[in-house]
């Protein structure tokens, strides 16, 4: 089954430590697992842009679609056998301790 | 030939308390389906009560009702099949029909209703959700039931049903006893949901509780269950721990009201009216607990202490000759295994009893400092009993009225004002 990670943000969350930053390491693992399919980190939302199409026309706009405190800093699809090994890769994640990580099942369209 | 309608009635009841559960967490391994496995359970029942008045019961009430269901579900099964031509569903099929009537569950893969407990109770749901679907699926009880034990309307907790069962299918969750690297988390998951369930039900007050009821009892028979279903597990002594627990919060059921329906505290209960074979069963059950504890290498966790400080009181004859001493003990592992300030201020209490109301006093009037049980009611309340035991009356009298203000229920307030009157006797004209 396929997961998104939405890698997050959280002002709640403890501050961020570059020593226990262990990405290289969590990436290494994942994909020698063969569990990382794709992820990367993401511009923050300053450099975000909302995309809309109103009456045919395009509307462009800065900035993020919601302005919250949280915002999504990163993603992962993972391929895992069920929740638990989602769970369990997402824990190992830097930032489950520094943020917090959403998990969303990828639901196939099936195109 | 015909069966008494009282016969057939305990026959139905009897196997739905020992292999409904049973059937439905087999019939959920095979089809992956748990809408369909309870609804195929459900009718084999529903069968029973109209074929086994005509045709008698069967000798194997067990291998009857699975293949009802079994058979129910590849009726179902095949219905849909024949429209898809689903691989997977055909699969299904083949696994259905290779089970044999006798063989619910996998003996030498476990006990499938492990499975199904691991799987309801799993942290991914909601609490309210991992309780109410271990009560519909493990325990059998109806939604109808499930929703007035909660003071839901039927239609909410079917959502909420319906809801996580989507989840564990469209999140992945897994059906199956949890490797050992979690083994131990998720069995205390467990534990907490059988805890919850017990409490809802033990604590509802008033009008609420006969509606209610059911939960402590089914929380007790659920217990049970697990701790057969853990046999040999090095998790097995802490479900002993919280079946004793309960046993000995059950044991004092009938002593915690008087007539008029108000609280009576721990120290004025009659005790003769505390229920003598449940504390007994409760006390055997933490020596077995300690004895499998050791021999498996387990530590007692934090039911088995709580259940031997339950277990301190109900085996004094009166609350003057309980055990203070291994009392404050036990609150003090308690507090380093699980601290909590709710925990610090039962210390405090147990510290009272022990060394005398001002070591208690200086407990709480520390834990006061934290402001962490601000708004907690029991804070102020066991204040005022160490200053009314110290004879502090006007202290006491404002620690009770400050406690009044917070308690949550009429019985719980009723019972304070009682105090709050009795710090005032000496003072005439003072109401």
């Amino acid at each position: 089954m396929d997961y998104m990670l939405f890698i997050c943000t959280d002002p709640t969350a403890p501050e961020y430590v570059p020593a226990e930053d262990n990405i290289v390491e969590w990436a290494a693992e994942m994909d020698a697992r063969g569990i990382t399919r794709h992820g990367d980190r993401l511009r923050p939302v300053a450099d975000a842009t909302t995309v809309t199409v109103r009456a045919g026309e395009v509307v462009v706009a800065d900035g993020p679609f919601a302005e919250t405190k949280e915002w999504i800093a990163g993603y992962d699809i993972i391929a895992c056998a069920d929740l638990d090994e989602a769970i369990e890769v997402a824990s190992k994640h830097p930032m489950a301790k520094f943020g917090k990580i959403e998990i969303r099942p990828v639901w196939p369209l099936g195109l | 030939m015909t069966v008494g309608v009282a016969e057939v009635q305990a026959a139905i009841e009897a196997a739905s308390a020992l292999e409904a559960a049973r059937i439905t967490a087999t019939l959920i391994r095979i089809t992956g389906d748990w809408s369909l496995a309870e609804d195929c359970v459900q009718d084999a029942f529903a069968r029973a009560l109209v074929d086994w008045p005509e045709r008698g019961i069967p000798g194997n009430p067990a291998a009857w009702l699975t293949t009802v269901a079994k058979n129910r579900a590849i009726d179902c099964l095949r219905s849909a099949a024949s429209e898809q031509k689903a691989v997977r569903e055909l699969s299904i099929l083949a696994g259905l029909e290779g089970l044999a009537d006798d063989e619910a569950g996998d003996p030498a893969d476990g006990d499938d209703r492990l499975r199904l407990i691991y799987t309801c109770c799993h942290p991914a749901l909601p609490l309210e959700a991992r309780v109410a679907l271990t009560l519909r699926t493990v325990a059998g009880l109806t939604t109808s039931e499930i929703a007035r034990a909660f003071l839901v309307s039927e239609p909410t907790m079917s959502k909420r049903l319906v809801r996580a069962r989507a989840k564990i299918r469209d999140a992945g969750i897994p059906y199956r006893v949890p490797p050992p690297e979690l083994i131990s988390e998720r069995t205390a998951g467990i534990l907490a949901v059988l805890y919850l369930m017990f409490n809802e039900g033990y604590s509802a007050g008033g009008g609420d509780s006969l509606a209610r009821a059911p939960l402590a009892r089914e929380a007790i028979r659920l217990n049970r269950l697990l701790i057969a279903l853990l046999d040999g597990s090095p998790q097995q002594p802490e479900a002993m721990g919280l079946l004793a627990l309960m046993l000995f919060h059950h044991g004092r059921r009938h002593a915690r009201t008087d007539a008029a329906g108000d609280l009576v505290t721990l120290e004025d209960q009659d005790r003769e009216r505390w229920d003598r074979e449940a504390t007994a069963e409760a006390v055997a059950l933490l020596a077995a607990a300690d004895r499998r504890g050791i021999a498996r290498g387990s530590r007692p966790g934090s039911y088995r202490i709580q259940a031997a400080i339950a277990g301190c009181h109900m085996t004094a004859r009166d609350f003057g000759s309980t055990e203070f001493a291994r009392l404050a003990l036990l609150h003090d592992r308690l507090a380093q295994l699980a601290p909590s300030p709710v925990v610090e201020l039962n210390r405090a209490v147990a510290v009272a009893m022990s060394q005398g109301p001002d070591a208690g006093l200086d407990l709480i009037e520390r834990l006061e400092r934290t402001r962490s049980l601000e708004g907690y009611y029991l804070l102020p309340a066991a204040k005022a009993d160490l200053l009314r035991r110290l004879g502090r009356m006007p202290e006491a009298g404002h620690e009770y009225r400050r406690a009044r203000e917070l308690a949550p229920s009429e019985a719980e307030r009723r019972y304070l004002s009682k105090r709050l009157a009795e710090t005032r006797r000496d003072e005439p004209g003072v109401l």
